[in-house]
């Protein structure tokens, strides 16, 4: 009696040659075993399922067989599989589920996430491994390479080939600035001193960044192993991680992190057996944005109120405790351990001409797809909105993307095709900043943003400096004017002329970067601080004291809906006839126009 | 692992081939389940996601599969994520899963060796 049907493909176009190798395989075990009554072998046309197509987003399935009666499907089958199918499933009745088909992996669906645009569009360096694996176990971070950069460097390099290694992979400075990270290690190298500090800062302050919580939440010992590295580069026996006390988690991690690698001796003293003593220590930051400056930071460390001092003297002469230091950022330390075990070739070979490598994203605002993405610097903008992003969602349209934070500025939707890296980000105006990408569609009021983010600075301003303190105050004061729509046209001239001055006397980066996101937009869409000044409109409908809300008596339907949400009573009208609202008392919270099933309340 | 001191590299390569083995998902049906437990992923409700999935593969005495943590996976709106991993086979990326859903994902995909495709990352594309 025949029990199963075997449903094999053997068409010809088929350009999986294995086909043939498991049809011959099958007709060998099913002799071999006896079963020739009981099984019986149909060759079939093509199941449709073998996409060969390169583009499919699933890739090939190789040759696939169909047991029937219970149509159990195998997928990806080889000649070698054969053996374990018919011992197991035609002999023993349990089909092999290593290789059974499941319904889930066809071509229209897809269940992993690296195969969506979002995932295949980025080169994962600084997290690659980060949200794999477990990042409380320092097993498993040693059983994906860990260590292995430290140990190749203590034993087979001398600090000076570090060094040069680190300058010729191009790596630059992924906290804003963006500079050469080799040159900064060469220039406290260089430095004769019996004490040397390495620092991370992890001060990660900018609005709607999280790329270095990330690192350290999903794995900490690539920045701990980093630093131990240019420990031995530059001659320094401890070092210290500055890191928000707003990241509970990241901290968490990072001691566990530190305490298992000192158990196992990868930190401490005589590593590995090569006399290279080094120590980490974490000190909590309590949430100044100023000290994500490198000098406030050090200031900090130190145990004083966190303020920059001029430079030079930098760090890297005279830093911590006045001795040579290195200080770099959480995704700068997280390529490092990478560029040391592939090469500095392979590090320059991604990116653009002067920015190498990737950079890390966290995607946020009006887009589809928010998270946190690694792209290959030169990656252009249009690429990270519409692919990796998924687009603005609602139909809405992309009106400007913001990089860099309270310090960075806005790009406008003209320029969506700008390749992102340090030298494009500057030239339109903006900055690479440490990796905020914010996203804005048409419902964004550009005049807004400026103020949100002058606001933002306000506040963190340390005061140390005139230019920054009152100077900051004094540009949010005019943008307040404008967004209140009390705004002339002579304060866009004394915007400007003030954010020059603030931007060339600030003592440092938090001074001399606030008034980017206002000369940005100035410069991209000043029609829309024209719009506020002259019209006194706010053509996004977000500054209140512009807009209005107006019932369309057309499409009112007199359902006293709104008249029922109104929380000052300034909507009126009869059951079934149009309803208006009276301006003087409105307070344009919104609920009316929420609340309508019409579309019949408008802002203006 | 015992905690031994790494004294040297050849101590370290041994240790890293024993942690290796640790971790390799294990062949003929073994699976490694891991859940986004970075702030974003605990603040959207991971934390129960991984304790049920502990407790699940514990109670029912499924000895070739793993539950890990991991730090974040990238996408946040669809956490809390949990991924499967098996040899041999492109991993799964399950989305939004509260302990109910990661309940499902145990009898059906992890013993039954059926996705639970509604859960998927390509079913929530799908529905956007």
């Amino acid at each position: 009696m025949i029990r199963y049907h075997i449903l094999i493909c053997g068409g010809t176009k088929c350009e999986n040659s294995d086909c043939k190798g498991v049809i011959s395989a099958l007709e060998d075990s099913i002799k071999h075993n006896g079963l020739e009554n009981e099984i019986k072998l149909v060759e079939t046309g093509c199941h449709g399922l073998c996409l060969s197509d390169p583009n499919s987003i699933i890739g090939s399935l190789g040759t696939v067989i169909v047991v029937y009666p219970d149509a159990v499907t195998y997928a990806k089958v080889a000649p070698g599989d054969i053996k374990e199918i018919v011992e197991e499933h035609f002999i023993n009745n349990r089909p092999v589920k290593r290789l059974v088909y499941d319904e889930a992996i066809n071509g229209e669906n897809l269940f992993s996430l690296n195969e969506t645009p979002f995932y295949k569009n980025q080169s994962r360096i600084a997290l690659k491994s980060c949200g794999i694996i477990d990042p409380e176990n320092i097993d498993e971070y040693i059983a994906n390479d860990g260590y292995q950069a430290l140990a190749k460097v203590l034993t087979e390099m001398e600090p000076g080939e570090v060094i040069k290694t680190i300058k010729d992979s191009g790596l630059r400075g992924r906290g804003g600035a963006g500079f050469l990270t080799g040159r900064k290690w060469e220039f406290a190298a260089d430095q004769v001193s019996d004490k040397k500090y390495v620092c991370c800062n992890a001060d990660e302050g900018d609005p709607g960044a999280f790329m270095d919580r990330s690192v350290l939440e999903g794995d900490p010992h690539s920045v701990v192993e980093a630093m131990a590295i240019a420990g031995y580069a530059i001659g320094a026996d401890e070092g210290y991680i500055y890191i928000r006390a707003e990241y509970p988690i990241a901290v968490n991690r990072l001691e566990i992190a530190i305490k298992q690698a000192k158990e196992l001796g990868l930190l401490g003293n005589d590593i590995l057996g090569t006399g290279f003593n080094f120590d980490l220590n974490i000190r909590l930051g309590a949430g100044a944005f100023v000290c994500g400056e490198e000098t406030a930071l050090l200031t900090s460390l130190e145990g004083n109120r966190g303020e920059p001092r001029p430079r030079p003297p930098y760090p890297a002469i005279k830093g911590l405790f006045g001795q040579p230091t290195v200080l770099n950022n959480v995704e700068t330390y997280a390529n490092i351990t990478q560029i040391i075990l592939n090469g500095a070739e392979w590090f320059a070979s991604m990116g653009t001409e002067k920015s190498k490598g990737t950079k890390v994203f966290a995607l946020g605002g009006k887009i589809t797809n928010t998270g946190l993405v690694e792209i290959p610097m030169g990656t252009t903008l249009r690429k990270v909105v519409e692919e990796i992003g998924g687009g603005v969602p609602n139909n809405k349209k992309f009106k400007a993307a913001q990089t860099g934070g309270p310090s960075g500025g806005c790009i406008p939707a003209s320029l969506i095709d700008t390749p992102i890296d340090y030298e494009n980000l500057s030239a339109v105006g903006s900055m690479m900043g440490s990796g905020g990408l914010i996203i804005m569609d048409e419902d964004t009021c550009m005049v807004d943003i400026a103020r949100y983010f002058l606001d933002f600075t306000v506040d963190e301003s340390c005061g140390k400096c005139v230019p920054c303190r009152i100077g900051t105050k004094r540009i949010y004061e005019l943008l307040k004017k404008i967004t209140s729509g009390l705004g002339e046209m002579e304060d866009l001239d004394k915007l400007e002329i003030l954010c020059n001055h603030v931007q060339t006397a600030s003592l440092c980066q938090l001074g001399q970067s606030a008034p980017n996101p206002i000369l940005s937009t100035l410069k991209y869409f000043r029609e829309e601080y024209i719009a506020h000044v002259k019209d006194k409109r706010c053509v996004a409908g977000i500054c209140k004291n512009l807009l209005k809300y107006i019932i369309l008596a057309e499409k009112c339907k007199g359902c006293t809906a709104c008249i029922q949400v109104c929380p000052t009573g300034a909507i009126t009208g009869e059951i079934r006839k149009a309803h208006i609202i009276d301006q003087e008392k409105c307070i344009k919270c919104g609920a009316c126009e929420q609340k309508c099933r019409f579309a019949a309340i408008i802002r203006r | 692992m015992k905690i031994i001191k790494i004294k040297n590299i050849a101590e370290l390569n041994a240790y890293k081939e024993k942690a290796k083995n640790k971790f390799a998902v294990k062949e003929n049906g073994g699976m490694k389940i891991i859940v986004g437990m970075a702030t974003c992923g605990i603040a959207a409700g991971a934390a129960p996601v991984l304790e049920i999935l502990n407790e699940e593969i514990k109670s029912k005495k499924l000895e070739n599969v793993s539950v890990a943590q991991a730090g974040c996976i990238g996408l946040c709106q669809y956490e809390p994520i949990v991924e499967v991993f098996e040899s041999g086979k492109e991993k799964i990326t399950y989305v939004k899963i509260d302990a109910k859903k990661a309940k499902e994902i145990v009898n059906s995909h992890i013993i039954g060796g059926r996705i639970v495709s509604n859960y998927t990352i390509g079913e929530a594309i799908k529905n956007l």
